[in-house]
């Protein structure tokens, strides 16, 4: 009868999806990858490009699970391997992020010819495949840190545009707007103070699902050999340099995979706990 | 009282809430015959909606029905299961739910749909008979059977034409009861009017049991033939429509008669302040003894038995304290010529045009509002007075003509007026659940309009305090966010935000609508105080004619953007000179004037 709408705090979506075992682990597991790629350096046996044995072997002294088809060991290849793809795609979702809400809030606060060409601008950008974007910038620029980076973010913006517009335009049409109109609020307080807080909920959600892609991508791009420098130690680089060997000593080729995909399924399981927990599915409301 | 007669029998329901096992509504026993319309009246959350809904054997995902008995003639549907109910609903028993819109399939024709009805239960001997019974069903309800009406979509209905055929599709299969839960709320007065009259002809004609959930008493006072007042859960009092309302037992119905507005005649309308207990925090005795200016030691102890105290009929209530008249329900109304009004301007709207990108929807009005004068502006739902009313707040900025606020002209947005023009002109929504920003406690909404005035914190938050103490909260609320409250607290907070500022004129947009009629008497007392103690200046923009009676000194009633009459209220409402109003009092339902017996 009354048309009560259920909001979430913020903070409130945290702490009520960590309720949820996915998100748990998911945490964990995002929380273990950083730490090994923070700490790993540290406790390494070996630079990353110091020569440890005979390559491409299994069983060598010192090492834990062989060397790889440089004769470098692995474990410690792997302990370095994890800082520039994480500081990467952190860094490259972000920007993808803020600029992306952005927009999105501008546009759906603004409506009009402001939110067309907006949000026609972010649709054509979306009709770019996000590889084909990189391959070509990559190919003419070359492998640079800062090139990846700000190719991954600009295909991350539409997407959080869009999302943000989509969840900030019921918004835009509740009375509180209106109120703080009439009292002549700056465009920039309704923006952040008003709009913002009230889409935080799928933003979160976005914002996890695109870092799980952006650390895709960029592993995918080290893979394909856009390295930004030869022979770094990297994830997806490393996975690409040691396949050839996965049959004789495949912790090479491996260990870096696995890395990669427990760190997309630790996002990805935050994204899918945080997302229930805004839908309110899990959210264990005794009335809902 | 003739058995065969009776259609629907509910005799000890109760139904928990699943998880906690807490009441939803207990103790329940409604019989309706074959023809009448019972009316169930109870505030959101009295478990009126549960009890319909029980009607067709049917609990919402959480919600159990205990233990009672629900008997349709003589079928109790409590022994069926999910298919024989399935077979049941729509045949023995149909519902009309609150929104049409929502409630028909926009996918698919009129025709169509109220076919499938039919199909589902085999009603006829064959296609032909059942086409023949959709023409038929449609004129019953007063919609054309013409094959082009068929094959539209509901989207290309009015909202009285689709809850006409929602109507069609309930009564398609002659069912022995049907449950209309509210099913005029969202319409128009003149088509509530016709719904109703439709209602009621076709339950007398076909002998339908009809159970009517409202919580407007007006319509159930001209509609039902014997009434069930519902409170917390429990049928607190019920008895035939007259007895119910020439001589309330309950002090409880004596308050909801006493908050409904009144067209004529000098009662106040009065609120009361709190809510009912929700389930499993109700008490042993009776639950409205909290509220109850009656209350004693003996209505806490236990919850009073049902007793009749009808002379010659049935009427039935749980009081120990029947017919006891609290103080506050006897209040007569301030004669409105007592206001004090100069002849000072406060706001002068002169040839006012408003529109949507070059639709006009405001033709030329100018009228002036006195300081500490209310005036009404009245008017059915796209009569272009939210538009008017906007335009005078700034949030709406396709306007030509002239508002003079003080003296000097108000510049088209909001945002091009300076401060002190904002601040002095507040608005105060229609809905107060979405009013006011979910996540910031109230107090800081309470707090900007003086942090936009350079008001120092300190000093904002002593003025905020007082500000929730003058709307009847305590300064402990001030730390709550909107979810903790209630909708009647939420408007007061909007009050409080749109007075805090010290304004010359407030705009009340439909202030009351969403709330229940005892909360929306409070809120009615307060704004009336809080006018005549600050002699403002107010516009109250509401679609409920009777409401103005008690608030406003001149109402302005509005037709297709168009003034069509503006007067003295009492005047207006006593002799109104148009034509567009007289049909607008016509069909107002108002509680007529029921004999003491």
């Amino acid at each position: 009868m009354s048309a009560t709408e259920t909001t979430v705090a913020p903070v409130g979506v945290w702490r009520s999806s960590l309720r949820l075992w996915r998100t748990r682990i998911g945490l964990a597991l995002v929380l273990l990858l950083v730490l090994i790629a923070i700490v790993g350096p540290w406790v390494a046996s070996f630079t990353p490009s110091e020569f440890a044995g005979t390559p491409n072997t299994r069983h060598v002294p010192g090492t834990w699970l062989g060397t790889d088809y440089l004769g470098q060991d692995v474990v410690s290849r792997f302990l370095h391997g994890g800082r520039s793809i994480l500081w990467m795609a952190s860094v490259s979702t972000f920007l993808g992020f803020v600029c992306g809400a952005a927009i999105g809030l501008v546009a759906a606060y603004n409506r009009g010819r402001l939110d067309d060409v907006l949000m026609r601008g972010m649709d054509i950008l979306l009709a770019f495949p996000q590889l084909l974007l990189a391959l070509v910038a990559l190919t003419t620029i070359g492998p640079e840190s800062w090139l990846i980076i700000t190719i991954v973010a600009f295909t991350t913006m539409p997407r959080i545009a869009r999302i943000t517009r989509g969840a900030a335009v019921p918004v835009v049409e509740r009375d509180f707007i209106g109120a703080a109109e009439a009292l002549g609020e700056s465009r920039f307080r309704i923006i952040t103070k008003e709009l913002l807080p009230n889409v935080t909920g799928p933003l979160l959600v976005e914002a996890n699902l695109r870092l799980t892609y952006s650390i895709a991508t960029i592993a995918g791009l080290g893979f394909l050999g856009f390295a930004t420098e030869v022979n770094a130690a990297d994830w997806g680089q490393m996975v690409q340099e040691n396949r050839t060997a996965l049959t004789v000593a495949p912790w090479g080729t491996l260990l870096p995979a696995l890395a990669i995909a427990l760190l997309t399924v630790g996002t990805g399981l935050i994204a899918d706990g945080v997302s229930r927990t805004v839908a309110g599915v899990d959210r264990g409301r005794p009335d809902a | 009282m003739n058995a065969e007669n009776i259609a629907l029998e509910i005799r000890g329901l109760r139904i928990d809430v699943a998880e906690s096992g807490a009441d939803i509504v207990d103790e329940v026993d409604l019989t309706i015959r074959r023809g009448e319309v019972l009316g169930l009246v109870g505030e959101s959350g009295s478990g009126k909606t549960t009890i319909g809904l029980a009607v067709l054997g049917h609990a919402r995902r959480g919600v159990a029905i205990r233990h009672g008995a629900v008997r349709i003639g003589d079928r109790d549907l409590s022994g069926l299961d999910a298919k024989e109910l399935r077979a049941a609903r729509g045949k023995l028993v149909s519902y009309v739910p609150q929104d049409p819109g929502t409630a028909l399939n926009p996918a698919l024709r009129i025709g169509k749909q109220i076919l499938e009805v039919l199909e589902t239960h085999g009603f006829g001997a064959d296609q032909a008979e059942r086409e023949a019974r959709v023409v038929e069903v449609l004129s019953e309800v007063m919609l054309p059977g013409v094959p082009e009406f068929l094959r539209r979509y509901p989207h290309q209905l009015s909202g009285g034409q689709q809850q006409r055929v929602g109507l069609a599709m309930a009564f398609a299969c002659r069912p022995a009861v049907i449950v209309l839960d509210e099913p005029t709320t969202g319409l128009d007065v003149s088509t509530q009017t016709h719904v109703l009259a439709t209602i009621r002809d076709l339950a007398a004609r076909h002998g339908v049991a009809a159970l009517y959930v409202t919580h407007d008493l007006a319509v159930v006072a001209t509609l039902a033939d014997q009434v069930a007042v519902m409170y917390a859960g429990r049928v607190v009092e019920q008895g035939a429509t007259a007895d119910i309302f020439a001589n309330p037992a309950h002090p409880y119905t004596r308050y909801l008669v006493a908050a409904a507005p009144e067209m004529d005649g000098d009662r106040q309308m009065v609120g009361l302040v709190g809510r009912a207990p929700s389930p499993g925090k109700r008490p042993v005795g009776c639950s409205f003894a909290l509220r109850c200016e009656l209350a004693t030691e003996e209505c806490v102890a236990e919850f009073p038995a049902v007793t009749d105290v009808g002379t010659d009929r049935p009427h039935q209530v749980r009081c120990v304290h029947a017919f006891g008249v609290p103080d506050r329900t006897a209040q007569r109304i301030a004669t409105t010529s007592s206001v004090v009004r100069n002849s000072d301007v406060a706001l002068s709207i002169r040839h006012v045009d408003a529109g949507y990108s070059g639709s006009k929807v405001v033709h030329d009005v100018s009228f002036d509002i006195q300081r500490g004068e209310c005036v009404a502006l009245v008017g059915e739902s796209g009569s272009g007075k939210s538009t008017l009313s906007r335009s005078i707040g700034g949030l709406h900025r396709e306007w030509t003509g002239e508002i003079v606020l003080d003296g000097t002209p108000l510049e088209k947005s909001s945002r091009n007026r300076p401060v002190d023009q904002r601040l002095s002109i507040q608005y105060v929504f229609q809905n107060p659940y979405s009013s006011l920003h979910p996540r910031r406690p109230v107090a800081e909404s309470i707090a900007r309009p003086l942090a936009i005035a350079g008001v120092d914190a300190r000093e904002a938050a002593v003025e905020v305090d007082r500000m929730l103490e003058r709307v009847s909260l305590s300064s402990a609320y001030g730390s709550r966010y909107p979810d903790q409250l209630s909708g009647g607290e939420r408007q007061r907070v909007a009050i409080a935000r749109a007075l805090v500022s010290k304004p010359h004129m407030l705009i009340c947009d439909e202030v009351t609508s969403a709330l229940d009629v005892l909360v929306q008497a409070a809120i009615i007392e307060l704004l009336v105080d809080l006018q005549r103690d600050l002699g403002l200046a107010m516009l109250f923009v509401t679609h409920n004619l009777p409401l103005v009676r008690s608030i406003a000194q001149r109402v302005a009633v509005m037709s297709d953007g168009k003034i069509v009459e503006l007067g003295e209220t009492a005047q207006t409402l006593r002799d109104p000179q148009e034509e567009y109003t007289k049909r607008l009092l016509a069909d107002t339902p108002v509680i007529p004037t029921f004999d003491a017996r």
